[in-house]
C-alpha cells in the first residue's frame, strides 16, 4: 500500500463507514503489435488510484478524455480487469472474486451507461431489458419480475403500461431513464454513473439530475459519479476526485474544490468553463498543448508538460496526494 | 420563385452595411411520416463584422439553419421558402455554380466533428492548399506558402512540418485548428461555427475559443456560432438568437438576454443549468420533452412546457415582435 492511499484510508475512516475502498489501483490496457501480435506496450490508463466512498455518499469523478475516469467505473465493477491494487467493497476485496462469489457480489454494483442509444438492446422490449438481470440473480417467476420491473418503472417516472415496448420508442432522456431502472431493479448498493447525462439536452439533463438525487434519498443509494462537466459533478457530488492521466490529482469536498482549488490543473479546468452570466468578468488559464499519451507518460508530474508553475523538481519527482489542508488533498509540489 | 426584378427592387433597401438577412427561411425534410418542418420561418439580419450566437437543444433546426445559408441541404430535404440576402445577392436564387464560388470563400464553415470533416487520405497542407486553389488562380507553390502561413495564423506549432502531416497525426484540437485555419483560407465575410467545440475537452475548447475571439478581432469577419452551450455563447457573441422547434423565440444581445431573457423558454434553459457555487439548490426542470416535429401542437410550440401557459397560447402562435423603446430585442411570446 502506498503512502498516500494509507493517508487517504485513514481519513476516510475517521468520517463514517466505508462502502467502497479502492487502494492503488491500475488498469493497463495491452498494445498489440508485430506480425504476432504480441504485446509491445502497455497504455495505463489508471496507473495507481486510491479513493474510497462512503455509504450514502456521492463521489464525483472528472476530468477529460484518457484520464482513466471511465476505466475506473468499469474496473471497480469489474467490467474490465484490474492490473493491480485493491477494490474493497464492504471490507471485501473484490478483485480476487470468481464465478459464483463474482455473481453474487455483482448484483449490489450496478452501472448507467453514457449514451442511452447504445446501452438498451433494441431487440429486447423494455420489460426484458429491466427484468434481465432480475432473471440472471434467481427471480424466476414471470409475475414477479414483471411487478419489480413496473415498480421501477414508475419510481425512474416512466409509465408502468411501456413493459412492452421497444427502445427506439423513447427519446434520449425516457431511454437513460430506462437505464437508470435497469440499474436500480437489483437494488444495487452502489451505482457507478458514467457520463449519465452527458448526451442529454440541457433541459432533459437537468430533469435526470433531479430524478437521480431523489433516487439516493429514498434508496439510500451510494454513487460513483463520472463526468466531464464540472458544473454537473459539483451540482451532484458531496466530494470530487479530479483525475489527469491515469492519477489523481486533488480530492476534496465540492464546495471546497470549487472555491479554492489547490492543484493547478484543477484550477485551469474551472477556469475553462464557459458560463452563461455575462455580469462574470474572470481571469482564465488556457493550458498550452494537449494531454500526453498515457503510453509515455511524462516523468515526474503528469502535468508538469502543461503546467505553468513547473520547475525541474517537477520532472524529477513524482508529486504524491497529500493533505494540504483538512479533507482536501493535492498532488503538487507547490500545492 | 422570385423573378430579376424583384431581385433588384429588394437590393436598394437590404444592402446597407448588413452582410446577412434571413427572412422568413424554411426548410422542411420529407420523411416517412410526413413533412418535417425543420426550419419554419426564421428571420434575422447580421451586420458585417458582427458575431451572433444560436443557441438551442437539439432539433431545435439551428445547424438546418446555417445549412440552408450554405445552401448544403441535402435530400430528403429542401428550402420550401424564404430568402437569404447575402451583401446584394439572394442566396436561394443563384445559380449552383455561382454558389460553389461563395462557399470557401465569402462564406466558409467549421463543422462540429474534427474527425470526420478533414479527408484522411491527403495531407493537412494538401487540404489546405486546395480551398486556396479552388478560388484563386495562385501556383502550388504559393497555396502551400498560404497554407504555412494560415497554419501560423491558427497557432499550430512547426507548420513548415505539420503541412505534411495526416489527419490522424493531429489531436482533436489541432484538428479543430486546421478546420478554422481552411475556413479562413480565403479572408470569408461571414464564418459559420457549427458547434465548433463540442467534441473537444473543456481545455481544449478554451484555446479554441480563444483563438477564435483573437482572430475576430485580427481579420475582421463576421462570426455565426451555433452551439447548445449558453456559456459558450456568453463568451463568444454580440448576439443571441434562441431557437425552439424550428421557430426563433428570443433575439437581442446576449447582456440582456441573459440577464432578463423574456421568453418563458429562454428563462427555463438559464435557469436549468447546473452552474458552479449554487450547489444543492434544486435545478429547475422545463416539464416535459421538446413536441414531435410530425405532431406541433397548435399555438405556441412551447404552450406545452410552459408554466405561463394562457389560452391564447394554445390556439394561436404568437409572431417574433419587437420589445423595448430601441428595437434591439425580439420576443416571440403572448405576454409582451
Amino acid at each position: 500500500m502506498t503512502i498516500e492511499s494509507e493517508a487517504i484510508q485513514q481519513h476516510s475512516d475517521a468520517n463514517g463507514n466505508l462502502l467502497l475502498d479502492v487502494r492503488d489501483l491500475k488498469t493497463y490496457y495491452p498494445i498489440l503489435g508485430g506480425v504476432l501480435r504480441r504485446r509491445v506496450g502497455w497504455v495505463k490508463a489508471v496507473d495507481g488510484v486510491s479513493f474510497s466512498i462512503k455509504s450514502g455518499e456521492t463521489l464525483g469523478m472528472v476530468g477529460e478524455s484518457g484520464c482513466g475516469k471511465s476505466t475506473i467505473g468499469r474496473t471497480v465493477v469489474r467490467l474490465v480487469d484490474a492490473t493491480g491494487g485493491k477494490v474493497m467493497f464492504e471490507g471485501r476485496d473484490i478483485l480476487s472474486l470468481r464465478g459464483q462469489e463474482l455473481k453474487r457480489m455483482r448484483r449490489n454494483m450496478q452501472i448507467i451507461f453514457q449514451d442511452p442509444y447504445a446501452s438498451l438492446n433494441p431487440r429486447m422490449p423494455v420489460g426484458d431489458i429491466i427484468g434481465e438481470g432480475l432473471m440472471v440473480h434467481g427471480m424466476k417467476s414471470r409475475k414477479e419480475r414483471e411487478e419489480r420491473v413496473q415498480y421501477y418503472l414508475e419510481v425512474v417516472g416512466l409509465r408502468k403500461e411501456y413493459v412492452r415496448r421497444y427502445p427506439h420508442e423513447f427519446s434520449g432522456g425516457q431511454r437513460q431513464r430506462i437505464g437508470i431502472a435497469r440499474a436500480l431493479a437489483l437494488r444495487p448498493k452502489l451505482v457507478v454513473c458514467d457520463e449519465p447525462v452527458s448526451a442529454l439536452d440541457v433541459s432533459i439533463q437537468s430533469q435526470v439530475l433531479n430524478l437521480l438525487s431523489d433516487l439516493q434519498k429514498e434508496f439510500g443509494l451510494t454513487y460513483l459519479f463520472i463526468a466531464h462537466d464540472l458544473s454537473v459533478v459539483e451540482y451532484i457530488s458531496d466530494r470530487v476526485v479530479v483525475m489527469y492521466l491515469g492519477k489523481v490529482a486533488e480530492v476534496a469536498d465540492s464546495e471546497r474544490l470549487y472555491a479554492n482549488p489547490k492543484h493547478p490543473y484543477t484550477q485551469a479546468l474551472l477556469s475553462a468553463i464557459p458560463i452563461p452570466d455575462p455580469t462574470v468578468k474572470k481571469q482564465r488559464i488556457v493550458l498550452h498543448g494537449d494531454v500526453p499519451s498515457p503510453i509515455n507518460p511524462p516523468s515526474g508530474c503528469r502535468f508538469r508538460t502543461r503546467c505553468w508553475l513547473a520547475q525541474s523538481i517537477c520532472a524529477e519527482q513524482e508529486p504524491q496526494l497529500r493533505q494540504v489542508e483538512s479533507g482536501h488533498w493535492a498532488a503538487c509540489h507547490f500545492a | 420563385m422570385s423573378t430579376e426584378i424583384s431581385q433588384h427592387e429588394l437590393m436598394q433597401e437590404t444592402h446597407n452595411g448588413r452582410l446577412l438577412r434571413v427572412e422568413g427561411l424554411r426548410t422542411y425534410f420529407k420523411t416517412m411520416d410526413g413533412i418535417v418542418k425543420a426550419v419554419d420561418g426564421v428571420s434575422f439580419d447580421m451586420p458585417e463584422g458582427s458575431s451572433l450566437g444560436i443557441v438551442g437543444e437539439s432539433g431545435c433546426g439551428k445547424s438546418v439553419t446555417s445549412l440552408s445559408i450554405m445552401r448544403l441541404v441535402e435530400r430528403p430535404g429542401w428550402i420550401a421558402g424564404g430568402r437569404i440576402w447575402f451583401h446584394d445577392k439572394d442566396l436561394l436564387h443563384l445559380p449552383e455554380e455561382q454558389m460553389r464560388q461563395i462557399r470557401g470563400d465569402d462564406i466558409s464553415m467549421v463543422f462540429q466533428e474534427p474527425m470526420t470533416s478533414l479527408n484522411p487520405v491527403y495531407t493537412l497542407g494538401d487540404q489546405v492548399a486546395e480551398v486556396v486553389r479552388v478560388h484563386r488562380k495562385v501556383s502550388r507553390k504559393e497555396a502551400m506558402n498560404r497554407a504555412i502561413e494560415l497554419f501560423k495564423l491558427v497557432g499550430i506549432p512547426s507548420p513548415e512540418r505539420r503541412i505534411k502531416d495526416y489527419p490522424h497525426n493531429m489531436s482533436g484540437g489541432m484538428r479543430q485548428r486546421v478546420m478554422i485555419a481552411m475556413a479562413l483560407a480565403n479572408d470569408p465575410d461571414l464564418l459559420i461555427l457549427d458547434e465548433p467545440t463540442t467534441a473537444l475537452d473543456v481545455t481544449i475548447q478554451a484555446q479554441i475559443l480563444e483563438l477564435v475571439k483573437d482572430l475576430q478581432q485580427r481579420v475582421n469577419t463576421a462570426v455565426m456560432l451555433i452551439t447548445h452551450d449558453l456559456g459558450v455563447v456568453t463568451e463568444m457573441s454580440d448576439r443571441i438568437i434562441v431557437m425552439y422547434a424550428g421557430r426563433v423565440v428570443e433575439d437581442g444581445d446576449v447582456l440582456s438576454v441573459l440577464k432578463d431573457p423574456l421568453h418563458p423558454y429562454t428563462k427555463g434553459l438559464l435557469a436549468s443549468i447546473p452552474s458552479l457555487g449554487k450547489k444543492n439548490q434544486r435545478l429547475n426542470v422545463i416539464a416535459g420533452a421538446v413536441p414531435n416535429p410530425l405532431r406541433m401542437p397548435q399555438g405556441c410550440k412551447f404552450a406545452p412546457r410552459c408554466p405561463y401557459v394562457m389560452d391564447v397560447c394554445r390556439n394561436e402562435e404568437p409572431e417574433l415582435l419587437t420589445q423595448g423603446e430601441h428595437g434591439e430585442r425580439k420576443v416571440r411570446c403572448w405576454l409582451y
